[in-house]
């Protein structure tokens, strides 16, 4: 095994069209646990811990670019008032040790469905972007298009992150876990949701129910005519338990969970449903405030 | 590969380093540091935190490799220059918050750690800071116990004596 130890963005980049099948690591909570139980020995590792560009943030219009490396600590220090659902989410991952290393980057490569970043990027809308370089050059890749199946995900052999791209919220946001305890937990099943009143749509996003993470459209679709019907982006209005019961319903159909160790296909699904209800009221709830204190 | 490092502000080096190694491994078997413990290996338990770059991490999840040139403080490291013990050892001791002793390292470093950012936690804030470190000999009440002591000595002004 080789141990790449690149200095530069540059460096790394050329390292890794020499070495493809190279595993890029920075924080090392997944990595290492394949490396410490023999699960996985890849040719060589590229460590990307030298390269200070991947641990940087910054706001670019209405975009935050993302550092591949920026560890959760930092996105829950850092952002959380422009990206509140993917703040929360962090909240969530591991323990604060492993908070202080794991990073959005890492949770992207792994492509895990149980990642607790994705349910927050697919809710924080259509324009999010996975900032994808190689020596050929640079793609941005739709996150709707990112997940391709269990742990794969549409990165070139070539390719590493640099960053990731996300809107600043523009409205309310919220994530939501179902696991054993507060901490330490991977997901048995979770959700992200997202207001974004300036373009009138929702975002949703589903974890640890599908193979890949992914996106309750006929949910989004739902609610997005519901809103718009009732005039309710304008009034800040009542939702009514119809609206939050059909939408649950929606998000729960588009869920394809298993069996597993962690929970059944059953539950997951029930979970679904009231994390989605939930998520919704919460977030309808802050947004009424919102109108209410702005009239 | 050879790796050098600082680790608890010594110049330390270790050859013939495996590529897939942990930092906590080099640290147990190459540098003479036992403190931290090995137990879960996959960031579960905390018994391996230490301090990088003055960031509490779990060393079972950092490659040797990503510590050249960087700075490791481990448990060891807590202890005074003259040998005695730190303010959160010694309150870990006076609480009665050592039990078989497996999981204390982790939990003296992460202490340290909350309580240099905060030396006055809530329960809450301390339940929280050390959520990634476990304890199976249910002695929580007691690292709890010791948490507080160490928080109420840090404010007192500074030492062990009462």
């Amino acid at each position: 095994m080789e141990f790449l130890r690149p200095a530069t963005w540059d460096e790394a980049l050329a390292a890794k069209a020499e070495y493809p099948t190279a595993l890029p690591i920075s924080g090392g909570t997944d990595v290492m646990v394949e490396m410490n139980f023999d699960v996985h020995r890849p040719s060589a590792i590229l460590d990307l811990n030298r390269i200070p560009e991947l641990r940087q943030w910054e706001i670019d219009g209405d975009v935050v670019k993302l550092g591949a490396s920026v560890p959760y600590s930092r996105i829950i220090d850092e952002l959380s008032e422009q990206l509140p659902g993917l703040a929360k989410a962090a909240h969530t991952v591991g323990s604060p040790q492993i908070r202080n290393r794991g990073s959005v980057g890492g949770n992207l490569g792994g492509a895990s469905p149980a990642g607790d970043a994705h349910p927050a990027l697919l809710a924080a809308g259509r324009d999010v972007f996975v900032e994808a370089v190689s020596v050929r050059g640079t793609r941005l890749i739709p996150i709707d298009e990112f997940y391709v199946g269990v742990k794969r995900n549409s990165l070139a052999a070539d390719e590493l992150i640099r960053t990731v791209h996300i809107p600043v919220a523009d409205g309310p946001q919220q994530f939501s876990k179902i696991g054993t305890r507060n901490a330490m937990v991977i997901a048995v099943c979770a959700f992200g949701f997202a207001l974004h009143p300036k373009n009138h749509t929702v975002g949703t996003g589903i974890g640890s129910a599908a193979p890949t993470p992914r996106r309750a459209v006929e949910a989004e679709e739902y609610l997005q005519g519901a809103l718009e019907e009732r005039g309710l982006w304008e009034s800040g209005g009542l939702l009514g338990a119809e609206v939050t019961q059909r939408f649950g319903e929606l998000v729960k159909a588009a869920a394809s969970p298993i069996d597993d160790v962690r929970g059944t296909a059953d539950y997951r699904r029930h979970t679904l449903a009231v994390m989605a209800r939930r998520t919704l009221t919460w977030c309808w709830n802050d947004y009424s405030k919102q109108i209410r204190s702005a009239a | 590969m050879r790796i050098t490092f600082t680790a608890n502000g010594k110049p330390v080096e270790a050859d013939d380093v495996w590529e897939g190694e942990s930092l906590l491994y080099v640290l147990r078997e190459r540098v003479g540091l036992p403190g931290s413990k090995n137990a879960c290996e996959q960031g579960e338990c905390g018994s391996c935190t230490v301090y990088l770059d003055g960031t509490p991490v779990c060393s079972c999840l950092v490659a040797a490799g990503q510590v050249q040139d960087r700075e490791v403080r481990t448990v060891e490291g807590l202890a005074e220059e003259n040998g005695e013990l730190g303010l959160v050892q010694q309150a870990f001791i006076d609480a009665g918050a050592v039990q078989c002793g497996f999981c204390t390292p982790g939990l003296l470093v992460q202490t340290d750690a909350l309580l240099d950012r905060d030396d006055q936690p809530s329960d809450n804030d301390i339940r929280e800071a050390l959520s990634g470190n476990l304890c199976r000999c249910t002695g929580y009440e007691k690292i709890m116990d010791a948490v507080r002591l160490a928080s109420a000595r840090k404010c007192a002004g500074k030492g062990v004596s009462e």
